[in-house]
């Protein structure tokens, strides 16, 4: 029963909204399949499975014979999707009383079998399963499998499944494939830690705190170090005898979209730093590098409009040698003599922002305008890099957020949780309607900063005061004035104002402003950086 | 002398099907002089007709469902097996498995028979009498999933998907959204079956006509009203139970009084993902009160009707099929009837006074 179990597995995950929820129904899976259906499941959840894959016109042709065609075009119609189209309307027939399929067999099956077979083992496998389980085999065998789960959370469940760490688990994952049995051996407490050897797996990262106004009194010019948080992405060079890997934040590979920068790693080491979209040394927006984001294919036209570049500011392996254990201090002067001998394309090192005191610090986090600079990084001098958050050792100190006064326009309901509430909100702010009259535009969207009681009061005003429905959102009476805070102002053609925010969050209610007087648009304008300038 | 086509007597107008010489309607959108009731679902059963004849369980839930003034100012009830006649018109009314007292009208005129099913199932209900094919010259049918994409799986096995979400999720209330009439005690039965013999907890509007179903003999077992929040922001409550509420409560604030709700739907569009997506639904369950695609047309074969008129829904796939049957198929695009799966949605946070 072993696609079928994965077909169930997938259909709960794509209506399941909660991580919670979806890690148990991993937990579940993973405690209840056998191997080796499970590590391919696994695969297949993580995105890590290649398989032959059949054509749709495959699975086109099985369907058209079983079918009448006025019947399935109206059915098509009708359902919208092919694939659940035919998961639907595949005719059952009687008698069959064959098994459905394993994963495994499957995946098997379609890498040996000749391609002149694979229509009737297909049909044979389709008579076997029930609607789900055929929406799953055909989405697997045509390679069209899209699954609402990160790897990073499928990992998260088998740590909470076998008790050990994610973090033990990432470092040994990206030597492995499927079905991972030496994996689940050791998850389950039947064999060794799988070791990784010279493969370029992702090493957990060390993250940082934010620091808030009591953890001031903490920092030391003698003790910490500064540089800038730049606005761009997290990421690790991994290049090792066994190849070159760019990891996110989240541990997944994305070496696909930045062909460049794999090239560019022709060394050995572990580096740690952020990717950022740069033109003669100076660092764009983010909206520029939203542009190179999730893509599996790059252009040369794409890689020229927007260059990419790592700016590094920590080393974790040089060589075989891991650097983790060294202090800061030290790790920055491997990295630095390394990075002087080496000189890696399209790479630059994170400057020190050097400080004599904490109020010397406060002025230089207050006086960077940078667009792309978020604020500071504060780091001890003596700490080891350490996985994960730990406090005290890595602050994060965001520069002053800044803050317009705008009108709420439409509210939409959340998920999961949130699904009887209106807490997302879109805002806007006034301009010339060219009539000599003042219209809103909508220049955001912001759904979080609100405080529980504030969300309840929210939610009660939204529903008094609906002018229309759409689906689940709604426009409201303009008469309620919200402060929102973001870190930037940034141009923006894809938006109807012009103007993108970067992170913007509800900083407080304002009942008691008229929506009249809310800031006008060349307000916000004039906080972009560089805006001067133009 | 041949027997009239039923065409010549049977005719569709603005105010629904109206049989001429008996002087009737059958479901008629609007208030009428005289009308057959197929079913209480408010589509076919609407408010002010002069005098209604149903079957004694659709009486009752109209006089629930409308008040007992507009249920028609005269009631005649007739019961499955009983016949009457009125101007030479032969009337009964024959089980059509759909919900508590639904009936298909059986009219003959001059040796010529038409069956108006109203809405049908051929499934197993634990709630009401199974439907009963009646041979026939036409044979009028409803439609709603007339697309081969549309075969319903075992109810008992939704039910057993059911459970085994609440064995998994235990921290958190399963909300499942189901119509008033019907499906919600067809739900009770199904879960009572498979041996959840805890209470069931009911949103406000659906108490009475669970009510009404014990009075006309159908075991609920212990059926309990959602308790009130208790305070506004206090975390939810009825961890591990199941919750019945009218679909569209879970968009309500009447949603917070439960514990992180697992919020399920019952209903045959759920076996389109779409649907259900966009319903915002997290735990699908294809329970429906109305034929599938197979059923519909076993139903036009055991009829062994040569004509067969389709009332609402997917006709042209419909037509189609009977056509290829050697069976004459007419769309008779009736005015007023729901779109939707069953009866239209009520209004929930209303009929629960919160």
């Amino acid at each position: 029963m072993s696609l079928p179990a994965f077909a169930s597995l997938l259909e709960r995950l794509v209506f399941t909204p909660g991580r919670n929820a979806k890690l148990s129904l991993l937990r579940q899976y993973f405690a209840s399949s056998p191997d080796p259906d499970r590590g391919i499941g696994l695969a297949a959840l993580t995105g890590e499975l290649t398989l032959r894959a059949a054509k749709p016109a495959l699975v086109r042709d099985l369907v058209a014979e079983r079918t009448d065609p006025t019947l399935l075009a109206l059915s098509h119609d009708y359902v919208g999707d092919f694939a659940e189209t035919v998961a639907l309307i595949w005719p059952q027939r009687e008698g069959v009383n064959a098994p459905p399929p394993g994963l495994a067999e499957v995946v098997e099956c379609m890498e040996v079998t000749p391609k002149a077979e694979l229509p009737a083992m297909i049909a044979g496998w389709l008579d076997t399963l029930d609607a789900n389980g055929r929406f799953a085999l055909i989405k697997l065998v045509t390679g069209g499998l899209r699954v609402g789960v990160s790897a990073r959370l499928a990992k998260t469940a088998l740590a909470e499944w076998s008790g050990q760490e994610v973090d033990a688990i990432e470092e040994v994952w990206h030597g492995l494939e499927p079905p991972y049995r030496p994996l689940f051996a050791w998850l389950e407490g039947q064999g060794p830690r799988p070791d990784p050897r010279d493969a370029p797996v992702f090493r957990p990262l060390m993250l940082a705190h934010p620091l808030e106004e009591a953890d001031l009194g903490t920092l030391d010019p003698a003790t910490h170090r500064a540089e800038w948080k730049w606005d761009g992405i997290r990421v690790q060079l991994s290049a090792t005898a066994g190849g070159q890997r760019i990891w996110s934040r989240g541990a997944e590979d994305i070496s696909g979209s930045f062909p460049e920068i794999v090239e560019a790693m022709d060394f050995r080491a572990v580096v740690d730093g952020e990717l950022l979209v740069m033109r003669d040394g100076e660092v764009a927006p983010f909206a520029d590098l939203q542009q190179r984001l999730n893509r599996k294919l790059v252009s040369a036209r794409m890689m020229a409009q927007y260059p990419v570049a790592v700016r590094l500011y920590d080393m974790l392996f040089e060589g075989e040698e891991d650097l983790r254990t060294l202090p800061f201090d030290a790790r920055r002067a491997r990295l630095e003599d390394w990075f002087a001998r080496t000189r890696p394309a399209r790479m630059d090192l994170s400057e020190m922002v050097p400080f004599d005191s904490v109020p010397q610090l406060e002025e230089i986090r207050a006086g960077a305008r940078e667009a792309a600079i978020e604020g500071l990084m504060i780091k001890r001098a003596d700490s080891a890099y350490v996985a994960g958050r730990v406090k005290g050792l890595w602050w994060k100190w965001k520069r002053a957020p800044l803050s317009v006064d705008a009108v709420l326009m439409y509210a939409q309901r959340g998920h999961g949780k949130r699904s009887s509430y209106y807490s997302d909100y879109t805002f806007g702010l006034w301009r010339p309607d060219g009539q000599g009259g003042e219209e809103l535009v909508p220049v955001g969207k912001a759904y979080s900063g609100y405080t529980d009681q504030e969300l309840l009061w929210l939610d009660r005003w939204i529903r008094n005061n609906t002018t229309a429905r759409f689906g689940p959102v709604r426009e409201v009476e303009k008469g309620l004035v919200m402060e929102v805070e973001f870190d930037a102002a940034q141009r923006s053609t894809r938006h109807k104002s012009g103007v993108a925010l970067r992170f913007p969050r509800i900083a407080r209610i304002r009942r008691d402003k008229p929506a009249a007087e809310a800031d006008r648009l060349d307000t916000l304008e004039r906080m972009i950086v560089g805006a001067a300038e133009e | 002398m041949t027997a009239p086509h039923p065409a010549s007597w049977m005719r569709v107008t603005p105010q629904g099907l109206y049989c001429e010489p008996g002087d009737f309607f059958v479901d008629p959108p609007r208030a009428v002089p005289r009308a057959v009731i197929t079913h209480g679902h408010s589509d076919h059963a609407r408010p002010d007709h002069g005098a209604v004849l149903a079957t004694p369980e659709t009486l009752a839930i109209m006089r629930a469902r409308l008040g007992e003034d507009r249920a028609g100012r005269v009631q005649q009830a007739l019961a499955p097996g009983e016949a009457i006649t009125r101007n030479g018109v032969g009337i009964r009314l024959v089980p059509a498995g759909h919900v508590l007292g639904s009936a298909q009208v059986v009219l003959d005129w001059q040796g010529s028979r038409i069956v108006i099913s109203g809405d049908y199932k051929r499934r197993r209900d634990p709630s009401c009498a199974a439907f009963e094919p009646v041979p026939c010259d036409v044979f009028v049918t409803e439609a709603t999933f007339a697309l081969p994409v549309f075969r319903h799986p075992p109810a008992e096995q939704e039910v057993a998907r059911l459970l085994e979400s609440v064995r998994l999720f235990p921290d958190r209330a399963h909300l499942i959204g189901v119509y008033a009439l019907g499906k919600c005690q067809r739900l009770i039965r199904l879960l009572r079956e498979a041996g959840w013999d805890r209470p069931i907890w009911l949103h406000g509007g659906l108490m009475a006509l669970c009510a009404l179903y014990e009075e006309l003999g159908a075991k609920l077992g212990d059926l309990r009203p959602v308790p009130m929040e208790r305070k506004r922001g206090a975390s939810g409550q009825l961890a591990g139970e199941i919750v019945l509420a009218p679909s569209g409560a879970e968009a309500t604030p009447w949603v917070r009084r439960l514990a992180e709700p697992v919020v399920c739907a019952a209903s045959g569009w759920m076996r389109v993902r779409q649907r259900a997506k966009a319903k915002g639904v997290e735990l699908p369950l294809i329970v429906s009160d109305h034929a599938d695609w197979a059923e519909l047309l076993q139903t036009a074969e055991e009829v062994q009707a040569p004509e067969i008129w389709v009332t609402h829904g997917r006709e042209d796939a419909l037509c189609h099929a009977l056509a290829q049957r050697g069976v004459r198929g007419r769309a008779l695009h009736l005015v007023g009837r729901g779109e939707e799966d069953e009866e239209p949605e009520a209004a929930p946070a209303a009929a629960d006074g919160a």
